[in-house]
């Protein structure tokens, strides 16, 4: 068996001309969790999205257990991502369910189980993430944390192989982010599942990460071990683990010459 | 100097006009495609029916009480206006005619149209809009069910059940009112209104176009409301436009249809 | 909610059968097994296809359809009337207007055969619309020919031409009591 689950194969993307991925490769063992780091519009989403098939590469491949992602016809792609399970970034829960009903929703539409046993599995669901006492609430009714926790009973409802986490930590008080990061790690290794998960919080995602992408100007700019990274010399590494405010990424925009634009208007028109 | 400004400013008129036509018209295309997948998918949602059940009742069901409220209104409005108008002719016998007639094959298929483009279109809208927003039709995706089937289809098909409904409701109640605002307000001779009515009502020729009318209008309606809802931007702003363009769309496409319709039947 | 909906259907379902019944013209309409006549004109009028067909002012049948003759120049009109009414062979159909302006259907008047109309027969006896426009000329020519009568033409345009007196079947209007 292919111990890795996922292979990313010098994948490029873009969206009209502009290329957001510029040859990336990248490899996700089984049973580990693995993080994608990188600043905000490094492209880290795009990449989950690459993998759950949402979008098409525009170069490269994303392989999935084997199958490449962008060949598969759509029941191809639904039966691959019935292997993954998806945390989004603000949980996505389904507004008119209850949070019952949303774990229960990956159950009733993909499988034939009984109600009964759907209720079991849905309330062991949400004992695994300290929610079974909020059943009955609705979406609304819950805070950021509980809204991502129930999110993450709902992804891994059908015990994927793949998990996958979209900045996971964003908008969340210390306390839930303790929560969710322990979750995660516990989870990842009850289901023996892989977990990849897109974040740029360096201090929740080295605590349990295995091994750390860094993701920078549509290439891989550094990847390893926590542990490694957190030693490393490279410049952007060592800004973005250090959260320097100006190293390689720079602070402002490119923009042209500020004295000319300030002063001489007209004439740069 | 001034020529070339003048040619700039047209060429950049003339590149606004190009731009917009080709964009309603690529929106035109997306609309048929999802219309084609929705009908496509529809199997699934047929077989779990109280999905389909559950819009009804926000589609159809909570659209009752605008519906019949206005329909009253119209139709004590018609018969007023009517009378005012038949008496000078001597004919105030056929007020109950005029009520009938002009609710069961225009006013009844089109306000009921234009009320339910207000009412349950723009929900369907912006509900589809904030789900898109949101993630949730995206977290469907990645859980392997079809947002088509699942959201769409089900929406799709309580508002053309609800629209026929509706309307028919919408002409019985109108010509309640009319009828109150004739007979017992006015002393027109109930026996009158009600024969003439029957005489000059056709069964297929009025009733059953003004249904295959609302049903046309139902299809419209719904189809705008879904694919402006689905193809919102994923903004606040982006879903505040979208429902607007669903009031205004539908609006427009149920005259226009309503046009087209009728020149259908009355060739016949 | 799944209650509500039955209401809400049950409700629709209420309103068209109540549309259909109160309104609409389906009971009356609803004239069973019909066998049908043909009968030709000079001319309809305006009369259409679903026009009523009535005798003694109770609606007995439809028109089935009208169509024109090129070989007679004239038109053939197709009557479905309800096999629950037997009508004599020496029948009279007329063309008449319902009030003065109104829609135009078809008047049977029985004769006094023994035989019955039977499904493919033609009714011999017929009479024309009138239409209002030559009647006017009419009324006007002979005012004119005639300046000392006064009136009583007026009355008799009134009403419409009594067919049976004469007894035959008229091709023009100048032979209308006038």
């Amino acid at each position: 068996m292919n111990p890795n689950i996922v292979e990313i194969d010098n994948l490029s993307f873009g969206y009209k001309g502009r290329l957001l991925h510029k040859g990336i490769n990248m490899v996700f063992p089984r049973g580990k969790v693995v993080a994608i780091m990188g600043g905000s519009g490094s492209g880290k989403t795009t990449l989950l999205r690459l993998i759950g098939g949402q979008i098409k590469p525009s170069k490269g491949e994303v392989r999935v257990d084997g199958a490449v992602v962008h060949q598969q016809d759509r029941d191809g792609i639904y039966k691959l991502r019935r292997k993954m399970g998806m945390l989004f970034q603000h949980g996505a829960l389904f507004t008119d369910l209850s949070v019952f009903d949303n774990v229960a929703f990956p159950m009733r539409e993909l499988t034939d189980l009984p109600e009964s046993m759907i209720r079991d599995l849905v309330l062991m669901k949400l004992n695994a993430v300290g929610l079974r006492g909020a059943y009955s609430f609705m979406p609304t009714e819950l805070s950021g944390g509980m809204a991502r926790r129930v999110a993450l009973a709902r992804a891994v409802a059908l015990d994927p192989n793949i998990i996958m986490y979209d900045e996971p930590f964003a908008g969340l008080d210390p306390i839930s982010m303790a929560v969710i990061c322990d979750l995660i790690r516990s989870l990842n290794d009850a289901l023996g599942a892989t977990s990849i998960i897109v974040s740029h919080d360096v201090k929740e995602t080295f605590l349990i990460a295995d091994y750390v992408y860094f993701v920078a100007n549509g290439e891989v700019a550094a990847e390893g071990t926590p542990h490694d990274l957190m030693q490393s010399t490279l410049p952007f590494v060592h800004q973005f683990v250090h959260g320097e405010k100006d190293g390689p990424v720079p602070f402002h925009y490119p923009a042209s010459n500020y004295q000319a634009e300030l002063l001489g208007h007209k004439s740069a028109k | 100097m001034i020529k070339s400004k003048l040619l700039n400013s047209l060429t950049r008129t003339l590149g606004g006009i190009g731009y917009r036509m080709t964009e309603r018209i690529w929106r035109l295309g997306a609309g048929a495609r999802l219309f084609f997948l929705t009908i496509f998918y529809s199997g699934e949602s047929f077989k779990r029916f109280h999905l389909t059940l559950r819009e009804i009742y926000f589609t159809g069901v909570m659209s009752l009480l605008i519906i019949v409220v206005s329909a009253f209104f119209v139709g004590m409005v018609l018969a007023l206006q009517g009378y005012n108008t038949l008496q000078k002719y001597g004919s105030s016998e056929a007020i109950g005619v005029l009520v009938a007639l002009s609710l069961v094959r225009e006013l009844g298929p089109v306000v009921t149209a234009l009320l339910f483009a207000g009412r349950a279109g723009t929900a369907i809208t912006a509900e589809i809009g904030l789900m898109k927003t949101t993630e949730q039709l995206s977290a469907m995706e990645m859980m392997a069910v079809n947002p088509i089937a699942r959201v769409i289809a089900p929406r799709f098909w309580a508002g053309v059940i609800s629209m026929p409904i509706l309307a028919t409701l919408f002409s019985m109640v109108g010509i309640l009112g009319g009828y109150i605002v004739a007979v017992p307000l006015i002393g027109v001779d109930d026996g009158a209104f009600w024969s003439q009515m029957q005489a000059n009502v056709d069964f297929r020729l009025d009733i059953v176009n003004g249904l295959i009318k609302s049903l046309v209008f139902g299809v419209a309606c719904t189809m705008i409301a879904l694919f402006e809802g689905f193809d919102a931007p994923p903004t606040a702003e982006g879903v505040s436009r979208a429902t607007t363009r669903t009031v205004v769309i539908s609006s427009l496409t149920v005259l226009a249809l309503d046009f087209v319709l009728t020149s259908f039947m009355l060739v016949i | 909610m799944d209650l509500w909906v039955g209401v809400f259907v049950a409700l629709g379902v209420a309103a068209l059968l109540g549309l259909a019944m109160k309104v609409g013209n389906l009971t009356s309409s609803q004239i069973g097994p019909t066998y049908s006549v043909t009968a030709s004109f000079e001319n309809v009028g305006s009369l259409k296809p679903r026009a009523p067909v009535k005798s003694a002012g109770v609606v007995v049948g439809r028109v089935d359809s009208i169509v024109f003759d090129s070989k007679k120049y004239e038109a053939l009109v197709t009557i479905n009337i309800d096999k629950r009414y037997a009508f004599p062979k020496d029948t009279f159909a007329n063309i008449y207007t319902a009030g003065l302006l109104g829609e135009q259907y078809v008047g049977l008047e029985a004769g006094g055969e023994d035989d019955a109309l039977k499904n493919g027969d033609k009714i011999s006896q017929t009479q024309d619309a009138i239409v209002l426009e030559k009647m006017i000329s009419q009324f006007l020519f002979s005012k004119a020919s005639e300046p000392k009568s006064d009136g009583k033409e007026a009355d008799a345009a009134n009403k419409p031409a009594d067919a049976k007196s004469t007894g035959v079947k008229k091709t023009e209007l100048g032979d209308a009591p006038f």
